[in-house]
């Protein structure tokens, strides 16, 4: 069910379809409070895609990334993810569909202090359709990229933010999925790991055709990324 | 996947806070434990009772307290320093309705009681012996299954009957008995008694005694008078009987006036009983107890206590539970953000709710593991201190 209803132009005039992986419309959304409206007329994002979210903070670009992973359900609006409508379902079907096809990097990590490195990597796995033996190999595998190997036994609580944040990449992609949302998911790494993170980020992104939306303030790595978004023009 | 996922999350947490979770199940647990343990140490205690003072159908003794009477009759306490002239058992054989059985509970050895009686109360008792050979002379010994393990004792062995006072030279000297045998194991306060001939324990009592003979070894007389002959202080006592001394040893006084502690009554039917019962009711110098009836009564004294405990420590219980309760539900207020970062990784209420449960139940169950492990160590106990106090 993928929707292909967007041409793109590349460079050299050619026309080619992209087809599009998740579709927001319309979208508006506050807090029962009244506080932190958040609204987006059209945001389309491709398969294999990348998108930097920018805009001043209290923007509601951590809300937006909330709404798309069905943390958050919108007051009204249309969203759909590889054609299926997400307003529509259950809160329980939308929490199957962020185990199952969504990877989320929080601002706040959202790691488990009592688990380890390694337990809390699977826990996405264990709790949805169950961890196997090739997941566990490619988390590995992605915490020695992003230099957190040697963290696997840990308690995730014994380790610096750098080292959270790192793991909670790592997390967010172990279990290959199509949409990744990262919320500003290098602001407590220094340059070279930055660096380091987002190419794993991009990497993971282009080679499986997933798409990434990530929440950033650093310039540095916009021009990494196939666009960047205000979300003040979304508006 | 649901379930198994929220007992691995409760699991993991409670596995990473053992210490905290832990205490709480100790806790827990031993506060559960308490009410049953003091039935159980009840009920154990009822039974070793009721067990032997149903097996005994009367016992005579000195008037006085019925309670003591069972207990140094049927449990050989030592405090007993009441008695009744021996002459009393053939007083009542003499009426033809009961054979009678004396004991003598006044001494110990090792801490064991040194029961005096005659061979009757052995097959009377079901008493056999595990190994050696049965009373054949003054100064012979038979012991309890437990006081042979625990002393490390067995036949051919010997050891010495208790001083009362060790500062007190006029007093009881220790008598060194030789162990002629053991007997089986019955689970009675039997295990834990030394028997002796009746005649022993009187000459452990300075009733009896043996020494060098005054007429063949003039030397040790230090007075003769018209029929009595005094010894000097160079005459040995012994303190012990062997084949070349037994003829030594002969008793003082008028022999139907040696005391006893107690005295089994063995009726022939129950008609003899009542008669028995009947007869010594209101007795002034004899005291015939039923031990059954006895221990009624103190059993139903002991359960109004412990009906008044279980109901305190269940109060106990309860207020714990409550204190558990709140600090189950603390904890989980205190983990509010743990469970919105479970909540936004992918775990449902449904999930969550159920983990909240799990960690109940894991830390429940090893408090009940804990009850469970208190109430045996409460059995093993009661049973060790039972066996002691009334067995010895």
């Amino acid at each position: 069910m993928m929707s292909a209803d967007k041409l793109l132009a590349c460079g050299r005039g050619i026309f080619i379809t992209r087809w599009m992986l998740l579709e927001v419309q319309d979208l508006t959304f506050c807090y029962p409070s009244g506080e932190g409206k958040v609204g987006v007329r059209s945001l389309h994002v491709a398969a294999g895609e990348s998108l930097a979210l920018i805009g001043p903070s209290g923007a509601g670009k951590t809300t937006l990334l909330k709404l798309i992973a069905g943390i958050l359900e919108p007051k009204s609006g249309t969203m759909t993810l590889e054609g299926v409508a997400l307003r529509g379902l259950s809160p329980s079907a939308r929490r199957e569909l962020r185990l199952r096809r969504m990877g989320v990097v929080f601002q706040d990590f959202a790691l488990l202090d009592y688990l380890t490195v390694g337990e809390n990597l699977l826990l996405p796995l264990s709790l949805g359709e169950g961890a196997k033996a090739s997941h566990a190999t490619k988390a590995r595998t992605l915490v020695h990229r992003l230099e957190v190997g040697g963290y696997w036994g840990k308690r995730s609580v014994e380790l610096s933010q750098g080292e959270r944040q790192r793991v909670a990449i790592a997390r967010a992609l172990v279990h290959d999925p199509i949409l990744i949302l990262a919320d500003e998911p290098t602001a407590s790494l220094d340059s070279r790991r930055k660096d380091m993170a987002a190419r794993l980020m991009l990497e993971e992104c282009k080679a499986r055709g997933a798409a990434l939306i990530m929440v950033t303030h650093d310039p540095e790595l916009l021009p990494r990324f196939d666009r960047v978004v205000n979300l003040e023009d979304l508006v | 996947m649901k379930t198994k996922g929220a007992l691995q999350l409760a699991w993991r947490y409670v596995a990473r806070h053992r210490v905290q979770s832990l205490l709480l199940a100790l806790a827990l647990g031993l506060v559960l434990a308490l009410p049953l343990a003091v039935r159980v140490v009840v009920q154990a205690a009822e039974q070793q009772l009721r067990a032997r003072a149903v097996a005994t159908p009367l016992v005579a003794g000195p008037p006085g307290s019925s309670t003591d009477l069972l207990l140094a009759a049927l449990h050989f306490r030592r405090d007993s320093k009441t008695t009744l002239p021996v002459s009393t058992c053939d007083d009542i054989r003499d009426t033809g309705l009961a054979e009678a059985i004396p004991l003598h509970v006044r001494y110990h050895a090792q801490g064991a009681p040194i029961v005096g009686t005659e061979l009757d109360y052995f097959d009377f008792r079901g008493l056999k012996l595990a190994e050696g050979q049965m009373l054949t002379r003054l100064g012979d010994c038979i012991l309890g299954s437990k006081v042979a393990a625990t002393r490390g004792l067995q036949t051919g062995g010997s050891l010495f009957s208790s001083p009362e006072q060790v500062f007190d030279l006029a007093g009881v000297y220790p008598l060194k008995m030789r162990v002629r045998g053991v007997f089986a194991a019955t689970g009675t306060p039997d295990d834990e008694a030394v028997f002796v001939d009746i005649k022993t324990a009187w000459l452990i009592q300075g009733i009896a005694h043996g020494h060098d003979d005054l007429v063949t070894v003039p030397a040790n007389v230090l007075k003769q008078e018209e029929g009595n002959v005094v010894g000097n202080a160079a005459v040995r006592m012994f303190a012990e009987v062997t084949d070349a001394n037994v003829a030594s040893f002969h008793f003082h006084g008028e022999p139907g006036d040696y005391p006893v502690h107690g005295i089994v009554v063995l009726p022939h039917d129950a008609k003899s009983e009542a008669i028995l019962s009947g007869r010594y009711q209101g007795s002034k110098e004899l005291l015939i107890i039923r031990p059954s009836e006895v221990l009624e009564a103190l059993l139903a004294t002991l359960f109004q206590v412990e009906t008044l405990v279980v109901a305190a420590l269940a109060a106990v219980a309860g207020a714990a539970l409550l204190v558990a309760a709140l600090v189950f539900f603390l904890s989980f207020r205190l983990r509010q953000r743990e469970f919105a970062t479970l909540a936004e990784i992918g775990v449902g209420q449904g999930m969550l709710r159920l983990a909240k449960v799990a960690e109940v139940a894991l830390v429940g169950a090893a408090a009940v593991v804990v009850a469970l492990a208190v109430r045996t160590f409460a059995v093993a106990m009661t049973e060790a201190i039972l066996a002691k106090s009334l067995g010895s």
